[in-house]
């Protein structure tokens, strides 16, 4: 199957006959989306509760200090207020904000409140009042007088002798928090400063990273009650609705028992929501009130004190002989995780996890780094999650040697790309924050999307070119990545299915749809092995109560991890169906297959022995010996009314030791004005392999979704500080992103390829797209004027500078 | 004070203050269609129709709208009966999370009201104000294209 329409172009050949999976079947949400239904946490909290209270915190307004005094008196007298939380009465348990797995890698360096202060918007109180006004009033009402310290401000400067501690409580999982070093990562394979010495070309460069934020749409809002059994109930626009209901229970020393938490239709998380950062104050408030509490952070608030994305200093060096093949790879980061180490050590190991092994031809490989705190605004998980960061220095660097060995860049990267087959020492000796897994590439569309971009692109004609209108000149530029698919041996999910009288199903995941469509592709796999309509299923999502468990939405593990264990769930269910069958049939089936664990992996090349006997066939049942049908139906009416009378159900779970790399190449046409030094991106094409793209238009906007949100964190996102270290431009006037008349036509390319390990062959999608933009632009603008930028954004005024350096 | 005004073609009597703006107004009166999110008129997820024109509804004072005539996203249709431009929203897959397909919606209505037949760089121009930060703009600006030819052909806008 191939299809091609203006900016889409989607080739599926060789692939298993399915009848809903490939399909670009409506979002199961999408008409509830599109008519505004009130379906996200606030819509909740304004419907169910209108006399809830709402909370407003108070930041800090310096960077670095202790409160020496705080007074709340006046706060608590104003008319409306019920309850001002500081340190003096809140818990102080020592956590992390980071929704990660158990245990969890990022230091304990939070608590609710503490006296110490660590950036400009650190939490100091919070009030919960019966209205907005009345909160925010109270505010001004609190007295803090601080002691302010010497502040750490770049990241640079952060382990120096001498350096303010921005942590010196000493918190357990933090590396070295007498040096601020939150964490540190250093893993070789065989010894790269001799084969650097030992290469016949090498090249060492440096590339800087910036501050920027997810901006969803919906800021970070949550909403805690407690109902009529004396349950806590929590509803949030989380990505993590389980690692919520842990972290919270930790730090307020509650049974999990007493505590749900629901995840609503989400307005966007990218990372932002797989974090604890306000749960825990309206979930404190609601039992302390015992009153309805809600906190919607402001579009500021969410600037300053939600969290962004790790900004780097990346030391690359690439050894490799005259014919262009690498020796030797060698990175060093640098990363500032700001004032808590939320994800740092993560995210840092990913810049290399995720990036290194693309390249396995090098032998001798070192990866280490160090995430420092700075009294910053925090960091944490966000698209791409490092490997946006790795890809910048790799992909620039790798442009440079191409530019140094006379090659084309794109038979440089095809001469050391993994392939088909092929492993990395990398994804043994690193994984996230502990050792890897080792993996085998099994499959790969690269060779396609190389050769599939460059034609869409124009590269024969373009590149090397320097077209020139007055003071514009065009160049194209192109870089290539993988990521992951879930975290291999960590990431678990669930799902719950069971079948209706009627043949319809229901199907319970903890999968966390923030807005992806994961629900959507999660039904559209359940479908596809019971061989029914998308429509006959209905499903349910992420309630720690009414649904199985499952990590949450983040390291591109829904469609894989949580995928696996729809297929085993329906795979189970659809075994008992086969089973009652039999028996209406009368036909002999043996147990074992129908008791055997139901498997991922295997549908292309190895049958389930059990489809030797039976298959499913739009609500029916068909046997394969007699040709005989029975309805789907009607097991359901005989197995729960009438002959041996039993649920037809089952609960399955997933965690696989794979995690394949989607793969993706990208391309980018752009305009430098010489006058200006403005970048325009005339033309983007991103050319994708993530397995069999189980809905094609889904597939496709999380594509372009990420090269926008690339783009503009390539060109126009930044965040600007005082000399204080405040966020100077927190709104979305001074933060741009990109709006309709910015976005350059993208043209995605999608090359689906069976991943045997996956459900159905997918892998994932959600985070490669924003790994192409600063690479991408930033070797076209290369091309066009034979200008190197070494820091992102690539603004006029930073590339208007390096235009007037080259010529001086 | 009390304002008279038109939500969906039904007459509505609201008692704000001189200071509250429309969003405010129109949610606390359970028009929950009507999303807020940065409350400074620079993202457009709040956009509403007021006599057939959109206006951030964070920026404008309920009270300038007493005696006229405010369409929200689901005086435009909902899921039982969409309007062609929320059914091209949904075959296009043009809404992820969703939180800005209601301004985004009501920008695209108020477009085809006045220009049946516009340019790709039209749509792209009269929805501008409309930020979305989940699907890069391609299938949305396409469903408003197909929603266009759907209502020509119907014959109706």
């Amino acid at each position: 199957m191939s299809d091609h329409v203006k900016g889409f172009r989607h080739t599926a050949e060789g692939l298993p006959l399915t009848h809903v999976v490939g399909t670009s079947v409506d979002k199961i949400d999408g008409y509830s989306l599109v008519s505004g239904a009130p379906v996200y946490t606030d819509d909740i909290a304004a419907r169910e509760f209108p006399h809830r209270l709402h909370g407003k915190i108070l930041g800090s307004p310096i960077p670095q200090g202790m409160i020496t005094s705080i007074d709340t008196s006046s706060a608590e007298e104003l008319p409306g207020v019920h309850l001002v939380l500081t340190f003096k009465n809140t818990p102080r348990t020592f956590y992390t904000t980071a929704g990660q797995g158990w245990p969890e890698p990022s230091p304990y360096d939070n608590q609710m409140f503490t006296e110490r202060v660590r950036f400009v918007g650190d939490r100091v109180a919070a009030v919960f009042a019966d209205t907005v006004e009345a909160a925010e009033e109270a505010l001004h009402r609190i007295k803090v007088t601080y002691q302010e310290e010497p502040a750490v401000l770049d990241a640079s400067d952060a382990m120096k002798p001498g350096a303010p501690l921005v942590h010196p409580e000493n918190p357990k999982g933090a590396y070295d928090p007498a040096h601020n070093v939150a964490a540190h990562v250093d893993v070789a394979v065989g010894d790269v400063d001799a084969a650097l010495a030992a290469s016949e070309v090498t090249i060492a460069e440096t590339f800087e990273t910036h501050y920027a934020q997810h901006v969803p749409m919906e800021t970070h809002t949550s909403l805690a009650y407690v109902d009529d059994t004396g349950k806590l109930t929590i509803v949030s626009s989380t990505q993590v609705p389980w690692h919520v209901r842990r972290i919270v229970s930790r730090i307020l020393g509650m049974p999990m028992s007493k505590l749900r938490v629901i995840k609503p239709r989400i307005g966007g998380g990218f990372g932002a929501k797989q974090e604890i950062l306000i749960d825990d104050l309206v979930a404190y408030a609601a039992l302390r009130t015992g009153l309805p509490c809600e906190i919607e952070l402001t579009r500021k608030e969410e600037f300053i004190a939600s969290r962004t994305r790790h900004p780097m200093k990346i030391d690359m060096s690439i050894g490799c002989d005259t014919a262009g093949h690498f020796k030797a790879l060698k990175m060093y980061v640098l990363s500032n995780t700001g004032a808590y180490g939320s994800h740092s050590l993560t995210v840092m190991s990913n810049t290399g996890s995720k990036t290194l092994p693309l390249y396995n031809k090098a032998n001798d490989v070192r990866f280490y780094g160090d995430a420092v705190y700075t009294n910053l605004p925090v960091p944490g998980a966000y698209r791409g999650y490092g490997a946006t960061q790795g890809y910048a220095a790799l992909e620039t660097t790798i442009d440079d040697l191409a530019a140094k060995l006379h090659m084309d860049p794109i038979e440089l990267r095809t001469m050391n790309m993994i392939q088909v087959g092929e492993g990395s020492p990398i994804f043994e000796a690193l994984g996230e924050g502990r050792q890897g897994v080792a993996q085998t590439i099994k499959s790969s569309s690269l060779p396609e999307l190389l050769a599939l971009g460059a034609q869409a692109i124009g590269w024969q004609e373009k590149r090397g070119k320097r077209a020139r209108v007055g003071h514009k000149v065009r160049g194209v530029g192109m870089s290539m990545h993988m990521q992951g698919s879930g975290i291999p041996l960590i990431d678990m999910g669930a799902a719950s299915m069971k079948l209706n009288e009627d043949g319809t199903y229901f199907l319970a995941v903890g999968a966390t749809d923030i807005g992806t469509g994961s629900d959507t592709i999660l039904t559209q796999m359940a479908a596809e092995i019971l061989g029914v309509g998308a429509d006959m299923i209905s499903t349910l999502s992420s309630d720690t109560d009414l649904t199985p468990f499952d990590v949450g939405a983040y390291a591109s593990s829904t469609t894989f991890v949580s995928g696996g264990a729809v297929v085993k769930a329906a795979k189970a269910i659809r075994n008992q169906i086969f089973s009652v069958a039999a028996e209406v049939l009368g036909e002999e089936l043996d147990p074992m297959l129908v008791m055997s664990d139901p498997k991922v992996e295997g549908d292309n090349d190895q049958p389930d022995p059990i489809l030797s006997f039976y298959r499913m066939d739009d609500g029916y049942v068909v046997s394969v010996r007699s040709g005989r049908r029975v309805s789907v139906s009607e097991i359901a009416y005989r197995a729960y009314y009438e002959v041996g009378q039993h649920q037809i159900a089952s609960t399955q779970s997933f965690v696989s030791p794979y995690s394949p790399p989607p793969f993706a190449a990208h391309f980018a046409e752009v305009e430098v004005d010489d006058l200006t030094g403005k970048v325009t991106v005339v033309n983007y094409v991103a050319a994708v392999d993530c397995g069999v793209s189980i809905n094609p238009n889904l597939v496709r906007g999380q594509v372009v979704g990420a090269v926008a949100n690339g783009i503009g964190f390539a060109l126009t996102e930044e965040y600007h500080f005082s000399a204080r270290g405040a966020m100077t431009n927190p709104s979305l006037f001074d933060y741009k992103i990109l709006s309709r008349r910015d976005m350059p036509p993208v043209q995605v390319i999608v090359v689906d390829n069976y991943e045997p390990t996956g459900p159905l062959g997918a892998k994932s999608v959600a985070e490669i797209g924003i790994n192409g933009p600063i690479p991408a632009i930033g070797n076209a603008i290369f091309d066009a004027t034979g200008v190197r930028l070494h820091r992102s954004p690539y603004t006029p005024e930073r590339v208007l500078n390096a235009l007037r350096e080259a010529q001086k | 004070m009390r304002i008279s005004i038109t939500v969906n073609g039904a007459q509505c009597a609201l008692d704000v203050d001189p200071g509250d703006v429309l969003l405010d107004v129109l949610r606390g009166a359970d028009y929950l269609e009507v999303k807020g999110t940065c409350h400074a008129g620079d993202c457009g997820a709040c956009t509403v129709l007021v006599d057939g024109h959109p206006v951030a509804s964070c920026l404008t004072l309920a009270a300038r709208v007493d005696g006229h005539s405010v369409t929200t996203v689901r005086g435009i249709g909902d899921g039982t009966h969409p309007h062609p431009l929320q059914k091209a929203f949904v075959e296009n897959g043009a809404a992820q999370c969703g939180y800005c397909i209601p301004g985004a919606i009501v920008s695209a209505k108020a477009l085809l009201d006045e220009n049946p037949e516009p340019t790709e760089d039209e749509v792209r121009l009269a929805m501008d104000a409309n930020y979305c930060r989940c699907t890069g703009y391609e299938q949305q600006i396409e469903a408003v294209l197909d929603a266009a030819e759907q209502l020509r052909k119907e014959g109706h806008r």
